[in-house]
């Protein structure tokens, strides 16, 4: 199975756009292929799918519960812990765990020797398949409000895209920190969505710069072309950065996108587009 | 102080657009760039850098071969999928390790030691309106919280010594930790969303991240003509959840142009409608703070 991850550095260029109507132009072309939405802060892809929630499971980590009764407060489980969730005052024999901050590592379990720390899982967020339609499965990561980090959530997401599609589209979180790399990680290949705008292309450089670094193949879409100006162009080509397909400003797109409908489906010159977008990258990847 | 965040959920809604133009209305203003990951706003300021500071974004494992037994502890210890055998050698995969230190301290060769991510940096500095500080997270790594906490600690500092009472603060997308730094102990929490599907999904996100941490959110909807019915929807919603809407902004080219010349919308076309509204919900913003 090839992974293929759409990403961007700024948000709203477009990522889930591009990702949901490539989507559609595969499997709609009887190509094996499956969609997972990494954006576990904000998953929108599937409500772009008329299809419905087969199955879902809770990502959760341990976290610690400590028996005061059998805590000396010697203070080790908070030496160990790196993310300052255990608040320990041994004078008052206080302790206390900040669950919020856990990053349930099992240092403290491991640091007690009293056996004052057991651990209890606690809920970061869900995995779910839509599978109504078997040629077109949807796998949605999707973390709780009020968690810090939507890393493990996505990790398990993209574990259960495992299974023997053709192709699986990864929509990637925007930014270069820790949620995107976790998802282009095991992309075989990277579309960037970004606009011909100044901050389009301060963080298209930064995403470029990242990927090159972790040895990625990579190329760019640029959307709402019109808008902004040539810079963009003179970068990619200084760079040489494949670009892949220009999707011109227009208001008509805009307005498909903003209903939950699919530009792939209300247009089928662009279903045309999307395929042969798939076949430019699969060209790319034999390449690199 | 008045300390306002803006937030969206969503990408690309113009919160930094809306945060700059908001800056260049004040006068003697700090404005905190909150998205370390994709700072921008340095691109319309262009600030002076009068003070930089290191952010250490956490540690990564190395293992010492000379010092390697491959007994493999260190394997069945770490829950972040992070060390693997491979060809008879033991690997530690850089993107997944979380830097919890536990391998390096259970090791019993003492062969694994911690390394500190160093190559983030967060600054602060004037520009035409007053001064600006924002931070630079290195690609790749995590605890982008702790750096905004550290860009809003400066921004306070800086706001003190400078006489200034207004503070803000352009926030990340989405709804994880370092929006939640961002929003922590502000006076007011303003999302901005556009009118699609995804833009209302993730306002209600925003907002149930602002009302958890016990902030009132108000809202403004940008590009409002591009879904007349989507935008009337959300208005509804937010009237459902009591939240106010503080403007309703048309979709305008010369934002973009703007942003070209390195200017903010109400610098560049001060007569525009975006720009009279901006300055609208700006005044608004302020009336409520005196009212107080």
């Amino acid at each position: 199975m090839i992974k293929i991850a759409v990403a961007s550095g700024k948000g709203g260029t477009g990522k889930t756009f591009v990702a949901t109507n490539l989507f559609r132009a595969l499997t709609e072309n009887n190509t094996a292929a499956l969609l997972v939405d990494c954006d576990a802060e904000a998953p929108n892809a599937a409500a772009f799918f008329n299809t419905v929630r087969t199955e879902s499971a809770d990502v959760t980590h341990l976290v610690p519960v400590i028996d005061t009764e059998l805590c000396t407060f010697c203070g080790k489980c908070h030496e160990y812990c790196s993310y300052n969730a255990i608040f320990i005052l041994p004078p008052a024999k206080v302790i206390k765990v900040i669950e919020d901050l856990c990053h349930g590592c099992g240092a403290c379990t491991e640091a007690c020797s009293f056996g004052a720390v057991t651990e209890k899982p606690v809920r970061l967020g869900t995995v779910s398949v839509y599978n109504n339609n078997p040629m077109a499965p949807v796998i949605e990561a999707r973390m709780d409000v009020g968690v810090m980090s939507p890393v493990p959530v996505i990790k398990a997401a993209i574990k259960k895209a495992r299974n023997g599609k053709e192709v699986a589209i990864l929509d990637s979180p925007p930014g270069t920190s820790c949620p995107f790399i976790q998802t282009v990680a095991t992309a075989d290949f990277v579309v960037l969505v970004t606009e011909p705008t100044p901050f389009g292309l301060s963080d298209l450089r930064q995403s470029v710069d990242t990927l090159r670094s972790m040895g990625i193949a990579s190329g760019v879409i640029i959307n709402r072309a019109g808008l902004g100006n040539g810079r963009m162009h003179d970068y990619l080509k200084e760079n040489s950065i494949p670009l892949l397909m220009e999707i011109p400003f227009d208001e008509t797109i805009a307005r498909v996108y903003s209903e939950g409908k699919l530009l792939a489906d209300t247009d089928h010159s662009y279903r045309k587009r999307f395929t042969d977008l798939y076949t430019r990258i699969n060209a790319l990847i034999r390449k690199s | 102080m008045n300390q306002i965040a803006v937030i969206s959920g969503k990408g690309g809604t113009g919160k930094s657009s809306i945060s700059a133009a908001f800056a260049s209305l004040g006068t003697n203003v700090v404005v905190a760039d909150c998205d370390v990951d994709a700072a921008n706003l340095y691109l319309l300021f262009d600030p002076s850098v009068e003070e930089e500071h290191v952010y250490v974004a956490g540690h990564k494992a190395v293992i010492d071969y000379t010092r390697c037994t491959t007994c493999g502890l260190c394997t069945g210890y770490c829950r972040f999928d992070a060390i693997s055998e491979k060809d008879g050698r033991i690997v530690i995969n850089e993107i997944s390790c979380d830097g919890c230190f536990l391998c390096s301290r259970i090791c019993p060769e003492k062969a694994i030691s911690m390394v500190p991510n160093d190559k983030s940096r967060y600054y602060s500095g004037s520009f035409r309106n007053g001064k600006m500080v924002y931070g630079r997270l290195a690609p790749g790594e995590e605890n982008s919280g702790k750096l905004v906490n550290l860009v809003r600690e400066l921004a306070g500092k800086t706001a003190e010594e400078c006489g200034s009472d207004t503070i803000i603060l352009d926030g990340p997308p989405g709804i994880g930790c370092p929006v939640i730094s961002t929003i922590t102990g502000v006076d007011q929490v303003l999302i901005v969303t556009e009118p699609t599907m995804s833009g209302l999904s993730d306002l209600g996100r925003a907002a149930d991240i602002a009302l958890r941490f016990g902030l009132t959110p108000s809202v403004i909807v940008n590009k409002s003509d591009l879904n007349t019915d989507m935008t009337e929807e959300i208005v509804k919603w937010c009237g459902e959840k009591n939240i106010t809407v503080q403007g309703i902004l048309p979709f305008d080219r010369k934002v973009v142009e703007a942003m070209v010349m390195g200017r903010t919308i109400t610098e560049y076309e001060p007569e525009s409608r975006v720009s009279i509204e901006i300055k609208k919900i700006w005044n608004n913003i302020f009336k409520v703070k005196s009212h107080e």
